[in-house]
């Protein structure tokens, strides 16, 4: 056993030995192959005929000057770095933007691989609000789901976070344990454990708390309750980055505050209301826009499903199919979607105001 | 007697004295002392943690214990949890039908590489955001946070249609390329990580360097890169984890390819079974376990990834201050 163990021990020690050599040969590579020839590469780009760079002035074909001041030099590398994003920006987001709003003013009529428009004003959008049978149905369901949702969210991930916070054993067993759905929540996963009934407690179903919200409150109120409970699994498991997010503002929070609030005599509670809230409240914020973000893209929301079936229907000639009316039908989304940020956003600003 | 009384006194006196000392010691032991938390307080602590750890693991239980499960099991409404007879018959089945091997070696590589160009891209993006200034960079920075905030739905349809045009459709190219242009999937978020944690570096580190004479792409070279290295696994761990998970646009992207991600494929394995046989028959329900076999499957690789890295994981808002805005 002895033997096994200390032969297993001298592999470790080889693999050890191979990856250490490994890192120090990438090491190695980086500095004496990379960083320098990327160095050398860009001081044959700047010292040439066309055009030379020295500190003072930038003079292109021997003939034209310009001065170099400090702030245009900044300016200049700056933009450079961020060069790439720019290029990408106008090539894979502002281009698809301009064109889908493009499109979704027309019908489009595909021909082939060309795609012929034609001009239609706002006839796509009157359709998806007065034709299309599912559409508005579907997306004031969305809007109710994230209102509750959206909240709920923020809460237990705030819930999460405190809990996590305090002078706990096995933090990191925890917060493993907490951020283990980002790590494994996929479309195909969610959509299994849906199907399969597993994003739903089987115990809160067993003692019938639902069936005892519907009594005792009515029908009005019990259903978003209930669809909130057959879901609780799938909404915590978007708090995942919300935890994070705010667990780091927590321990931002200077300790002696809270020593002196309670030598003033406040009790948790108070300390948590006067000082804790509102020192996290902008991290509130971006959680509550990643929260909607991230619902709102996640693959298997309701107005996704529907768009993307639209997009791959077969019957274009329909007042209610093809691109240019996807394309409407994701703009209205996106509008909806962004409302709800504001009104999230809104609501928040208010109630801070007040506090004041 | 007068002495007699005083003793009475003294001694009820000092067990009373006694009893409220234990009475005191045992309240603070339950409720805590000013600066101390009680022992009722760590309990509600713990219980709600216990509580909400079971919530969040439930379904990954029901997971690995349904996997396991043999026919029998699964209509037997007496076995529970645990399985009467362990079998890896689900397993093998997923295994051969997408030829795991191969399936994961795809899926590695497909969230490999657009994570890769996607962390260098943002490295240079964020490095360039954070320590200069250049005219318009406000407009830009919120034009990049935009960009985080319009669903794909809006720009899928022409982004597609450009690809189709360009030939891009199907291959690894559609992820890469926005990828290492700083579009990739939830790109501006990457960025801000590597801009909030670059502002953090003191510019008079930089300021020295310049004043050695290192040009700025030295100074991002042999300065930034080496100190952000946190910055760089945790946006690397963080694309891979999302472009490996990512469902929507490459399920639009690479269908009708032969090279899938992992959770596509098996979703295509599960989708032709159903197919098969209708929902609701027998052999449908029997299906159950090897579905959840294969997504077992699925997210094994980003398990074992993420029991070896979840310090980065888990410290990763923390050490790069997204939060710090």
């Amino acid at each position: 056993m002895t033997k096994f163990i200390d032969k297993m021990k001298s592999l470790l020690k080889k693999v050890k030995v191979f990856f250490v050599k490994v890192y120090l040969n990438v090491k190695n590579f980086y500095k004496n192959i990379i960083a320098k020839n990327v160095s050398k590469f860009f001081s044959i780009i700047t010292h040439n005929k066309v055009l030379n760079m020295s500190y003072t002035e930038i003079i292109l074909f021997n003939k034209f000057k310009i001065k170099r001041t400090n702030k245009r030099r900044a300016a200049f590398i700056g933009l450079s770095f961020i060069f790439l994003w720019i290029v990408g920006y106008l090539i894979f987001s502002f281009y698809p933007v301009f064109y889908s709003f493009f499109l979704s003013l027309h019908k489009v009529k595909l021909d082939g691989s060309d795609i012929q428009t034609q001009f239609k004003w706002f006839n796509n959008y009157r359709a998806a609000f007065l034709s299309d049978p599912y559409f508005v149905e579907i997306l004031i369901n969305y809007a109710l789901s994230m209102i509750l949702n959206v909240p709920v969210t923020i809460v237990f991930a705030l819930i999460i976070a405190l809990l996590i916070n305090q002078d706990i054993r096995g933090k990191g067993v925890w917060k493993t344990i907490f951020f283990l759905p980002v790590i494994i929540a996929s479309g195909p996963v969610i959509r299994e454990l849906m199907a399969q009934g597993a994003t739903t407690l089987p115990s809160i179903d067993e003692y019938g708390f639902i069936e005892m919200v519907v009594n005792n409150v009515g029908e009005f109120l019990a259903r978003p309750i209930q669809a909130l409970f057959d879901q609780i699994l799938y909404v915590l498991w978007f708090a995942g980055i919300q935890i994070l997010i705010f667990l780091a503002g927590l321990q931002k929070i200077d300790k002696s505050i809270y020593e002196a609030s309670m030598i003033d005599g406040a009790s948790p509670w108070e300390s948590f209301w006067k000082i804790t809230l509102p020192s996290i409240k902008p991290l509130i914020t971006i959680s509550v826009i990643y929260t909607v973000v991230s619902m709102s893209v996640f693959s298997l929301n309701e107005v996704i499903v529907y768009i993307q079936g639209k997009m791959f229907a077969t019957i274009t000639d329909a007042l209610t199919n093809g691109y240019g009316y996807v394309a409407t039908l994701a703009w209205v989304y996106f509008i909806v979607m962004a409302l709800i940020i504001l009104i999230f956003v809104g609501v928040l600003n208010i109630r801070g105001r007040k506090a004041k | 007697m007068s002495r007699y009384k005083e003793l009475t006194k003294k001694i009820s006196s000092y067990f009373t004295k006694d009893k409220d000392k234990t009475k005191s010691k045992f309240k603070r032991f339950i409720f805590g002392m000013r600066f101390t938390d009680g022992f009722a307080y760590k309990l509600i602590i713990y219980l709600m943690l216990f509580g909400l750890g079971y919530i969040y693991l439930y379904p990954l239980m029901y997971m690995i214990s349904y996997s396991f499960m043999t026919m029998t099991d699964i209509i037997d409404v007496s076995v529970n949890w645990i399985p009467t007879k362990f079998t890896l018959e689900n397993y093998r089945l997923v295994w051969e039908a997408i030829n795991y091997p191969r399936a994961f070696l795809d899926a590695i590589i497909l969230a490999g590489l657009p994570a890769l160009s996607a962390t260098i891209s943002s490295a240079l993006i964020g490095y360039g955001f954070a320590k200069y200034d250049f005219p318009f960079k406000k407009t830009l920075m919120v034009l990049m946070i935009l960009t985080f905030i319009i669903p794909p739905q809006v720009t899928m349809m022409p982004t597609f249609r450009m690809y189709a045009r360009y030939d891009l459709l199907g291959s690894i190219k559609t992820f890469i390329y926005p990828a290492i242009l700083g579009q990739g999937f939830n790109g501006a978020i990457y960025i801000l990580i590597f801009y909030s944690f670059f502002r953090m570096i003191p510019n008079s580190l930089m300021e020295s360097a310049q004043l050695d004479g290192a040009g700025p792409v030295k100074i991002f070279m042999k300065i930034a890169i080496p100190l952000a290295v946190p910055a760089i696994i945790i946006v690397f761990l963080f694309s891979f984890v999302w472009y490996y998970n990512e469902t929507y646009l490459s399920g639009l992207f690479l269908r009708d390819s032969n090279m899938l991600t992992l959770p596509l494929r098996v979703q295509q394995y599960i989708d032709s079974y159903a197919s098969l046989y209708p929902e609701g028959s027998l052999a449908s329900e029997l299906m159950q376990s090897a579905k959840l076999a294969g997504n077992i499957l699925t997210i094994l690789p980003l398990l074992v990834l993420f029991f070896f890295t979840q310090k980065y994981f888990v410290e990763a808002i923390d050490k790069t201050g997204i939060t710090g805005e």
